[in-house]
């Protein structure tokens, strides 16, 4: 439940350094996937207990464990809200975005 | 070299092709007129003849999908289908070659429903022609065990690294019985070595299969995908000569032309009706006409290069057809011509879509075929799609 380490992948410049095919080492994540997010989690760790069950119930793997907090990755969060529903504290409120 | 002949239908030759080729992994769903391969390789997996894991599935769907995650992983895999069951793995055969997984496949070709028909004819497998698979069709039981194994060399080779599909006409092939010369394992071991993944799993290197791309990548992907089609083409014909030379048999490559050398009219054709058509051809060569066969064993790659050359050549080709594409013409037929159309001469050109679901395509029609062809030549003719035979008169 530690964040997964990120590597940065460089586009390469010839077809021949492709991979070939959709596979490659893993720890690469050249995508983001959060464009159509409309809300945000917002957690109130004051709040917090740190019951870990919106870590384990985040459909796309995005809450991590960070120094004793739980954190999100928001490059990944869709804002779907789960975590807030499932809250028993209700620690987690979805907040809007602003564009 | 020591002959190992024995007396076998297409379906056997081909289970004892895929036996020599060693495969860790078969999954596939019995069909007719495929259901004989698929019984010879579990009995052999039973007897412990065939060192393999033959996984029962429930569908076409299931087989394509365990074969792909298997080879996408490092084993060597097997599969067959036909017609219906063929068509049930589209999704996971443009899946496969996408993967860039090598999967080996023999499709016993067969008419698509309705009405239903478990009879032959090419539609099956032409209608997948943009699936992404290396297709070969093969003319005699002979050449479709022997391509099993020279199916593995090509698929797998690391310029190639995409699916094939052998193809051999249901019933015609796989239910008719043929002496056919099984080559030594050891002899095949040394052919074809064992397969080594790209994508080799491990805690120290662990690997991310199949994953998603976005419009920035997408296309890079399949511009890959298609140069390695092409780059099949100088593998498949090194391969075919290596196997000559161990195994005393080769096929030509792409295409085999037979007497073409000074032919004034050619019939292109696929798989076992090319035998047909090459007694025509002794026939009308002894009458003094000059007749010759095209006969196109892969489909993709196409053999763009052999169809042009061939054109240049001659005054008028025909194109066998057992195949529609209903609304246009046969698809071999548009194949061949759009090559056609980039050689700087007028060929008298006509197609003939025959032999659907298991109708006979007879030596008399294929005499027929040859002298409209000719006819063609001598007097102003439209080129255009002749059913052959129908056995009714139409309102054309």
């Amino acid at each position: 439940m530690n964040q997964p380490k990120k590597q940065e992948f460089k586009t390469p410049k010839h077809i021949d350094d492709y991979p070939t095919g959709p596979q490659y080492t893993a720890g690469f994540l050249p995508e983001t996937n959060a464009g159509w997010r409309t809300v945000r989690p917002l957690v109130d760790h004051e709040a917090c207990v740190f019951c870990l069950r919106c870590y384990m119930l985040c459909p796309d793997g995005t809450i991590f464990k960070d120094n004793g907090k739980i954190n999100i990755d928001m490059d990944y969060c869709k804002g779907c809200g789960v975590c807030a529903f499932e809250c028993p504290k209700d620690a987690i409120t979805m907040i809007k975005e602003e564009l | 070299m020591k002959n190992n002949k024995i007396f076998i239908s297409g379906d056997e030759a081909v289970a004892v092709g895929v036996k020599l080729s060693r495969p860790h992994v078969i999954a596939a769903y019995p069909i007719t007129p495929q259901t004989i391969t698929v019984e010879r390789l579990s009995d052999m997996v039973e007897a412990k003849e065939l060192d393999a894991e033959y996984m029962h599935v429930e569908s076409e769907h299931s087989a394509i999908s365990a074969t792909m995650g298997a080879s996408a992983v490092g084993a060597r895999t097997f599969t067959a289908s036909s017609s219906q069951g063929l068509l049930y793995m589209t999704e996971g055969l443009h899946y496969c070659s996408g993967g860039r997984y090598p999967v080996v496949m023999m499709n016993a070709n067969r008419s698509v429903a309705l009405p239903w028909s478990i009879y032959g004819d090419q539609r099956d497998s032409l209608s997948l022609l943009d699936s992404g698979w290396i297709q070969v069709y093969v003319e005699d039981a002979q050449e479709a065990l022997d391509m099993i194994i020279q199916a593995y060399k090509i698929a797998e080779h690391k310029d190639v690294l995409t699916p094939m599909m052998v193809n051999l006409d249901g019933f015609i092939l796989t239910h008719t019985y043929e002496l056919v010369d099984i080559p030594n394992q050891d002899e095949v071991d040394q052919f074809l070595p064992a397969f080594i993944t790209p994508n080799k799993m491990s805690f120290e290197d662990p690997k991310n299969l199949g994953f998603s791309s976005k419009p920035d990548d997408n296309t890079e992907f399949k511009y890959q995908q298609n140069e390695a089609m092409f780059n099949a083409i100088p593998v498949l014909q090194d391969v075919d000569k290596e196997f000559g030379s161990k195994f005393g048999r080769t096929y030509h490559g792409m295409v085999e032309e037979y007497k073409c050398e000074d032919a004034e009219v050619v019939l292109v054709a696929l798989g076992s009706v090319c035998g047909t058509v090459r007694v025509v051809i002794d026939n009308m060569r002894k009458a003094g006409k000059k007749v010759g066969l095209l006969k196109i064993r892969y489909m993709r790659p196409f053999p763009e290069a052999e169809v042009k050359a061939l054109g240049k050549r001659v005054k008028a080709m025909g194109v066998i057809d057992k195949d529609i594409s209903f609304g246009y013409e046969g698809t071999v037929y548009t194949n061949v011509n759009s090559a056609l159309s980039k050689i700087d001469k007028h060929v008298f050109k006509q197609n003939f879509v025959g032999g659907l679901g298991g109708r006979d395509i007879t030596k008399n029609e294929i005499e027929a075929m040859f002298n409209k062809l000719f006819l063609g030549i001598s007097s102003e003719q439209e080129e255009k799609v002749e059913f052959f035979s129908l056995n009714v008169e139409t309102n054309e």
